[in-house]
This record gives structure tokens, C-alpha cells and sequence, in this order.
């Protein structure tokens, strides 16, 4: 391998590193603040692909119908809750989807690539509020153990409702950009840099939302301790929905960044997803930091091993994981008692 | 009829059952009936490592794929007998689900299931590629099963030994759950704190419930190969992994009989899909998967417990309430003679200058304390003064921050709770700690855990009679003796909450102790309730045993104790007799801030 090869397949170990570190947030996000390891997740990475390339094609996505369906459905049960609950209720599950839906509608036919992406993130954005809402607050207090069992049937609809929707067929969502600069021998691709600073200011932005916003404290709290948190009063339903929500921003984001520079197919979602697991696991499930750099290592090695070994590429990665739990065991305590 | 001869019509009637059904199925249900067969010999597994340890592994399909590629290597290329297939297939599937258990032991149960994702994505990919393996091209023409000149070429012959199989480990896993070690596995869902007071080894319990998990699997890939006679990747994903999950949950995570009917359910209503499905829709797909998982994350929802409780209504054996209440016998019997040898007067525990810190707040703060034989020792104060968090340090919970504690006169600052338990020192805890759906017999004999010897293999071929009805006599001695000889089989958690206290009591003795700690065991007890605690105290004192204990009950404390620690903000402000202590002027301001 000579140093161009080594720097181009650097390159794209660190836009896919930056895809799994954000995946990698989303997952950390949710599991904090709600215990649930978030698997599909990467099904809603797939979709934000999948709904901009529909858009970009001048069609309606079938997600656009699911999102419509879902607020029908949150918009009745939010008219039982009182007069405060349904007010919001229209505003959120009424007013919003018939202006997405509406907007889809006269813009789709235009083929605008910045208003395929924003159109795409917003139809999958809300869908994390609704799986929470529907799926997993009725059982909000249940065992881990249970709530991931539901993630993975999650998973499995999520995909099911995938092919119903685009098909088997892989789609791209449009580019941000076109430009690419040579750097040297190596052509460093517009798109790639743009995924970095999206990257970026997405972590800096998350950074200021925990540290400087009401909400976000309010994240922090139902993290650190979900029990006292209710007791002062923060409601679990409302930030199990934020979380729920920045998650699915995330995932539909990291949709439209990489789904430029990878086409994707309907089911490719959960392997994407799971590396951002890899990444997160290596933060302990706490740790953003540790969390970065494993997002990083995991997109650096699984771009070399296509390289060295691409038959065995799958294998590598998900087998780093090894190590890196005995480190964790050898490094925890005494087993905690399983809550 | 006796009990013996209604089993042995039992077991003649499933003998019979499983030669006489293949004979007769027709050959499309053979095949069906197969994959059911071997679907329940996994979701057994799992019932036993979901349901019954509260661990969950994504990965059992790679453990099925691991033992039919062994034998399949084996008896096709190397043209080995079956009974070799078998031995290493399971041999590998065995060793390899322990060191990937000894991984991720010591981790909390999502950690398992999360590695679990990986390793069934790994050992997929691995079937996948390896040349050997012949990727997915698979391979055909796997050698039937044979024993000596006898082959079982017949799919009929091969449905037989497959449900030979799930008649004999459904036998051994019921004969687990109903021993010492079953008790023990129980402990490990979420009530790791109660094993650790009575001595049991919980990482390598959980690691060996695994194992079996895997090996159950293991036998399900060894029948599979031979009984399908090819074999390529697909049967081996990480899909198949979670199917096995889903049947358990739609069977019912509680009970081995979940394993069967989540088998079948899936099975054939998948079978079923896949004819009915596209003639509906028109098309192919995924279909089928989305409309079990729908149904696993509703039964999740609405009924955790799975299908098989809804199916037949099982009625809960409950107690009425007020049979409860007056259920406790009046008397307590007398002393069945000193547990163990004691030489009166010798110290049994000690502690020296103990600190225990939280960040910055000094839980304990230079406590030193002695309880020794025939003596009850009273550990007072105020709410926070520190109480429980030194018993957790006396039993292994917690390691001080600094300071020396002694044992029975040797060092034992840094022992895991399971060795101070099997030293002889047992334990109650402020927050009642039982398993609520066992009964009450049961959670007592869970004290006895190390006064058996009988390991897992040996209890699930029930070759631990003997020694269980001792443990179990054992535990009913205890129960009789605090009282509760009438309430043995009610499910512990219908108890009120002051009996519960007294059933961890009864756990506590079973252990045989030495020194035994209890953590406010008047709590919600009636007045002569609490007498009878009373009297069970100074028999236990009179028999040699060292008593620790912490009440709130000033009454119950000044008549009892020997000895008064009163302890306020982590440090110990007095210590002496009961009558000494009552009229010290610190502790009276500890108590009521200051005499006026």
C-alpha cells in the first residue's frame, strides 16, 4: 500500500469514524436518559437516506405517510389528557405533520437537494418521539434486558416497513456539495468535509443544549438520577421524548450526510448502527470522549481491513469488541445488582 | 397409584409418544415438526438464561451453526461416527461460550446481550468466508446419524431423536430449577446481593448457566446437521439468534413449557406466512418478521410473562390474606443444639480505626467495635448515622476506605462477600431482600446454599436427592423455629413486610453462623412478634452465636443487647451497657439534641 491509497482510505475511515461517533451520541443520549439501547436507531439512519433520495427522485416517500399515521394516532391520544396536553397535542401532532406533509407535497415535484434533506429530517426526526411514545413508554420501567428485547423487534418492523416503502433497491441522498480540493496527492471530497463539520457542529451545538439550556439540564438531571428527577418534578414521558427525538435527529442527519457518499439499501441501517454501538461500548456507555475516539478507531480500521482483508471486515470490527470488554470487566468493580 | 408408578406412566406415555407420532405424521410434517423440535432445544436454553438468570444472549444461532459445522467437518470428511461429532461439536460450543462468558461476567446484563449482537454478526460472517467452510454454497451430503451398524437415514427415525432430546433435557432442565443450584440461578435475576450473603459464586454461576444455554444449542446444530443433512450459513444469523429470543418471549419467559409453545407458534406460523403472505400482499419480503416482532414488542407491553399464563390461566397459589396474618405459630421451638463449635468468650469479630467514604461525606470515620461468642452486641443512632454501611462492610459489600476488620481472629478486610458468608457469618437487610414469587421454603433453603455439595450436572440428572431433602429438612428446621412451620409454601412476597423480615432471619440460620448480623429485624413486627424475636435472640446468644444488630426499637434493644454501640454522623460516641449507655449525656443530646 502506498501513502495514497493509506491517506484516501484514512479519509474515509474518518467521515464513516464521524457517521459512528454521531450514531455513537444518539445511542449514549437515549440510553442515559431512558435505559433504552436504542438499536433501530440505524433503521432511521436508512430512512433519512432513503426519504431524501425519494424526495431528490420528485416522489413522496412512504415515511411521510408513517409520520402522518403516527400523529394521527398521538394526536388522539393527546386529546384524553386534558385541556394543556391536547392544545399541545394539535399543535405538535396536527398542525406540524399537515405542514410537512403539505410542503411535501408542492416541493417534492422540484427536486431542490438542500430541500429534499430538510424535508427528509423532518419527516424522520419526529419519528423518535413516536417510537417512544407508542413502544417503549408504556413499558418505561421495565428491566433493560426487556426494553432492548423490544429495540431489536423494533428493529425487525422498522425494516419490514422499509422494503414496504423503497423497496429493495439502494438510493443516495443528494450531496451538500460537489467541490473537492487536491491536498497533494490526495483529493480530499467536498462531501467529506462537510460531513466532518456537520460532525462538529453538531457536537459543539449538543454541547451548549447540555450546558446551557433549560431543556438540556433537564436531560442531564433524568440522567444522573431518573428517580430524584421525577420527584422534582421533571417528567419522564416529556424527556424520554427529547432524547427520543435528538436521537432520531441524529440518525436522520447521519442518514442524509453519508447516504451522499454510500448508497444505502432499506435493511443497511442496522450494521451502521451497531458500530456506533461498537463506539459507544467502548465509552462504557458513559463516556463521550471514549466514545469519540472508539467511533474514530472503528471507521480508520474497518476502512483499512476492507483493504487487507474485505471478506473478514465485519469480522474485525465486531470482534475489537472483545478486548475491549475485558478491558471493561477487568476495570468494573463487583457486579452491580441488575436493576 | 403412587407417585412412582403415575411417573413411570408419564414417562412411558411420552416413550411411546415420541416413537409412535413420527411413525404416523405425514412426510411435510415430519420435516415441520423437526425444525419445531430443534427450535425448543435452543429456546430452552434460553428460557433458563433469559427467564430464569435475567441474562439475554442475540448470539445462540452461532452456537447451533458452531457444533453442526464441527460435526459436519467431522463425520463427512473425516468420517468419524456421530457420538464424535456430537462430543466435540459440544465441545467446541462449550468451551467457546465460556471465555466468551469469562469476557463478559463480571459486566451488568446488557453488556452480555450487546456482545452477544457482535459475536452472532462475527461467527455468521466467519461461516460466511472461511474456504472450509465452503461459504454459502454450504455443505451437502452430511453422513446420517449411526451407532455402531444401525443409520438413521429416515427423516422419521431422525424426528424421534430429536424429540428424545427435548423430552430428556426438558427432564434435566425441570430437575435443575428444582434443586440447590436452581434456587441459586434464580438469585442471579437482579438478586445478586441476596447470593453474595449466602455464599454463592455468582460470577461463575452465571457463566456456567451460559454454558448450558450454549451446550442446549450446541446439541440443537449437532441434530440439525444430521437431520437436514446440509447445512450453509443462513440458519446461523444473527436473525435466526433473535427468532430463537421472540419464540421465547411469545412461548413465555417463565416456564420451560414456554420453550415448546414459542417453538411451535413461530415455526408454524412462519411456515404459514410464507404461504399465505404473498398471496395476500402480492409480494415477497420481510413480512412475516414484521408481524411477529409487532406481536413480541405488544406481548412485551401487555403481557411480559408471554403467551403460555394467558393460554392456561394458571391459577397463582396465593394465601388468603388473614390465613397469612395468623399463619406464624405462637411458640418458638427449642434449640436444635449449638451450630457450631464455639469456645465462649472468643472474639468472633473485630474492628479497628474502620473509615468508609463517599466522595467527600464520611460514612464511618474511625470505628472500632468487637462482637464476640455468647454476646449480643446493639448497633444504634440516628437515621445516617452510618449503621448500614458499617454491616456492609463487616459482610463484603463494601471495603473500607481504611481500617482493619478480623474475622474470627484473621484478617478479612478485603474478602468478597462469599467468603465472609462461608466463614460463618450471615446476614439480614434493612431493605427486605427475598425472591417475592418463590415460596417461602424455598427462600430459606437458599441459606443452605453451602451445606451442599451437589453441582449442576449432578442435579439435573436428579442424582441430588439425598442431599436436597437434607438441605430442604434443614430449612423447614429453621422456618419451624421462627415460627413459621405453617407458611412454607407461600410465595414469599405475599408475606407482610415484618414475617418477610423474619424469613430473611430464618435464611440467616440456615447458614449455620457464627456471627449474625441483622438489620432492624423488628421493623413492622407486632408486639409478640417481637417478643418471640426476643426469645430467638438469647436462644441464639445461649448456643455460642456473636448477634450485631441494628434497631430502632429502644425497648426491644435495652432488654436484649449485652453491649450498646450508639454511633451519630459516622463515629461512634459511646459504648457500654444498656443502662450505662441510656443515661450518657452525649448520646441523649445525639438522641433528642440537648437536654435542655
Amino acid at each position: 500500500m502506498d501513502l495514497f491509497v493509506f491517506l484516501a482510505l484514512l479519509q474515509d475511515g474518518i467521515t464513516t469514524g464521524a457517521i459512528y461517533l454521531l450514531l455513537a451520541i444518539g445511542l449514549l443520549i437515549v440510553f442515559s436518559v431512558t435505559r433504552v439501547i436504542f438499536v433501530p436507531q440505524g433503521d432511521l439512519l436508512a430512512f433519512g437516506t432513503l426519504t431524501a433520495g425519494t424526495l431528490q427522485a420528485g416522489h413522496l416517500p412512504g415515511t411521510l405517510w408513517l409520520l402522518d399515521a403516527l400523529a394521527a394516532m398521538a394526536l388522539v391520544a393527546s386529546l384524553f389528557g386534558g385541556r394543556t396536553a391536547a392544545l399541545r397535542g394539535v399543535l405538535i401532532w396536527g398542525v406540524y405533520p399537515l405542514a410537512v406533509t403539505a410542503a411535501a407535497l408542492f416541493l417534492a415535484p422540484r427536486q431542490m437537494p438542500a430541500i429534499s434533506i430538510l424535508l427528509a429530517l423532518a419527516i424522520v426526526t419526529p419519528m423518535g418521539p413516536l417510537i417512544w411514545r407508542f413502544a417503549f413508554r408504556p413499558i418505561a420501567d421495565a428491566p433493560v434486558l426487556a426494553l432492548l428485547i423490544l429495540a431489536m423487534a423494533l428493529h425487525f418492523v422498522l425494516i419490514g416497513l422499509g422494503l414496504v416503502f423503497f423497496g429493495p433497491e439502494e438510493a443516495t441522498a443528494p450531496a451538500l456539495t460537489d467541490a473537492s480540493f487536491d491536498l497533494g496527492v490526495l483529493n480530499v471530497s467536498g462531501q467529506s468535509l462537510a460531513v466532518l463539520v456537520c460532525c462538529a457542529a453538531l457536537v459543539i451545538g449538543l454541547r451548549w443544549f447540555f450546558s446551557a439550556t433549560i431543556h438540556g439540564k433537564v436531560l442531564r438531571a433524568a440522567a444522573s438520577d431518573r428517580l430524584g428527577a421525577r420527584l422534582m418534578g421533571i417528567d419522564a414521558g416529556a424527556s424520554g421524548a427529547l432524547a427520543f427525538g435528538l436521537a432520531s435527529f441524529i440518525a436522520a442527519l447521519a442518514g442524509v450526510l453519508i447516504g451522499a457518499v454510500t448508497p444505502l439499501s432499506y435493511d443497511a441501517g442496522f450494521d451502521i448502527g451497531l458500530k456506533g454501538f461498537v463506539a459507544a461500548i467502548m465509552g462504557g456507555l458513559i463516556s463521550y470522549p471514549m466514545a469519540a475516539a472508539g467511533a474514530l478507531l472503528v471507521g480508520v480500521l474497518e476502512s483499512l481491513g476492507s483493504f487487507w482483508a474485505s471478506a473478514y471486515r465485519e469480522v474485525i470490527v465486531f470482534t475489537l469488541l472483545i478486548p475491549i470488554l475485558v478491558w471493561l470487566s477487568l476495570r468494573s468493580g463487583s457486579p452491580e445488582d441488575r436493576a | 397409584m403412587t407417585p412412582n408408578a403415575k411417573r413411570g406412566l408419564v414417562v412411558a406415555a411420552i416413550v411411546a409418544g415420541i416413537v409412535l407420532f413420527p411413525a404416523w405424521l405425514p412426510e411435510f410434517y415430519v420435516t415441520l415438526f423437526g425444525y419445531v423440535g430443534l427450535a425448543t432445544l435452543v429456546a430452552l436454553g434460553l428460557v433458563l438464561l433469559t427467564g430464569v438468570s435475567g441474562q439475554t444472549s442475540f448470539g445462540q444461532a452461532s452456537f447451533v451453526g458452531l457444533a453442526a459445522y464441527a460435526t459436519t467437518l467431522l463425520t463427512k470428511l473425516a468420517d468419524a461416527p456421530s457420538i464424535v461429532g456430537l462430543a466435540v461439536g459440544l465441545g467446541v460450543t462449550g468451551t467457546t461460550a465460556w471465555l466468551l462468558g469469562l469476557v463478559t461476567a463480571r459486566l451488568s446484563g446488557h453488556f452480555l446481550a450487546l456482545a452477544s449482537v457482535s459475536w452472532g454478526i462475527s461467527f455468521y460472517a466467519l461461516f460466511g468466508t472461511l474456504p472450509l467452510l465452503h461459504g454459502f454454497n454450504g455443505i451437502g451430503d452430511i453422513p446420517p446419524l449411526h451407532v455402531g451398524p444401525f443409520s438413521a437415514e429416515s427423516r422419521r427415525v431422525n424426528l424421534g431423536v430429536i424429540w428424545a432430546a427435548v423430552a430428556i433435557l426438558m427432564a434435566m432442565s425441570a430437575a435443575l430449577l428444582d434443586s440447590r443450584m436452581g434456587r441459586a440461578i434464580r438469585t442471579l435475576n437482579g438478586a445478586r446481593l441476596i447470593a453474595d450473603s449466602v455464599g454463592i459464586d455468582t460470577a461463575r454461576l452465571s457463566r456456567a448457566v451460559f454454558v448450558i444455554a450454549a451446550l442446549y444449542a450446541g446439541i440443537a446444530g449437532f441434530l440439525f446437521a444430521h437431520f437436514q443433512r446440509f447445512i450453509s450459513p443462513t440458519p446461523f444469523s444473527l436473525s435466526a439468534s433473535i427468532d430463537y429470543l421472540f419464540m421465547v418471549i411469545i412461548g413465555g419467559v417463565g416456564s420451560l413449557w414456554g420453550a415448546p409453545i414459542g417453538a411451535a407458534l413461530v415455526v408454524v406460523l412462519r411456515d404459514q406466512f410464507n404461504d399465505w403472505i404473498p398471496r395476500i400482499t402480492g409480494r415477497a419480503g420481510d413480512f412475516e418478521a414484521l408481524v411477529f416482532s409487532a406481536v413480541v414488542i405488544l406481548l412485551l407491553q401487555r403481557a411480559p410473562e408471554g403467551l403460555l399464563p394467558l393460554l392456561a390461566r394458571l391459577p397463582r397459589r396465593r394465601a388468603p390474606r388473614n390465613e397469612v396474618m395468623a399463619g406464624a405459630d405462637d411458640e418458638v421451638s427449642p434449640s436444635p443444639g449449638p451450630a457450631r463449635s464455639a469456645v465462649p468468650g472468643a472474639e468472633l469479630l473485630a474492628l479497628e480505626s474502620i473509615s468508609r467514604n463517599f466522595g467527600g461525606l464520611a460514612a464511618n470515620r474511625d470505628v472500632s467495635l468487637a462482637v464476640h461468642t455468647n454476646e449480643i452486641v446493639a448497633l444504634i443512632g440516628p437515621n445516617g448515622a452510618g449503621k448500614t454501611t458499617l454491616f456492609n462492610i463487616v459482610t463484603g459489600v463494601l471495603p473500607p476506605s481504611s481500617g482493619q476488620m478480623r474475622l474470627f481472629g484473621a484478617p478479612a478486610d478485603r474478602l468478597p462477600s462469599r467468603r465472609i458468608a462461608a466463614l460463618g457469618v450471615a446476614r439480614t437487610f434493612q431493605h427486605v431482600k427475598l425472591l417475592p414469587n418463590r415460596s417461602v421454603l424455598e427462600n430459606i433453603a437458599l441459606g443452605a446454599h453451602l451445606s451442599g455439595r451437589t453441582g449442576l450436572l449432578r442435579s439435573m440428572l436428579r442424582l441430588d436427592r439425598a442431599e436436597e431433602a437434607k438441605l430442604l429438612a434443614e430449612a423447614r428446621a429453621q422456618a419451624v423455629r421462627v415460627g413459621f412451620g405453617r407458611l412454607l409454601d407461600v410465595p414469599a412476597g405475599d408475606l407482610p413486610l415484618g414475617q418477610q423480615r423474619v424469613v430473611e432471619v430464618a435464611r440467616a440460620l440456615c447458614l449455620r453462623p457464627r456471627l449474625l448480623l441483622l438489620d432492624e429485624p423488628a421493623a413492622g413486627l407486632r408486639l409478640a412478634e417481637k417478643q418471640r424475636l426476643a426469645t430467638l435472640l438469647r436462644q441464639l446468644r445461649a448456643d455460642g452465636m456473636g448477634v450485631l444488630l441494628v434497631e430502632h426499637d429502644m425497648d426491644f434493644v435495652m432488654q436484649l443487647a449485652d453491649r450498646v454501640v450508639v454511633m451519630d454522623f459516622g463515629q461512634k460516641i459511646a459504648e457500654g451497657a444498656p443502662e450505662i449507655v441510656q443515661s450518657d449525656p452525649v448520646v441523649q443530646e445525639a438522641y433528642l439534641g440537648g437536654v435542655a
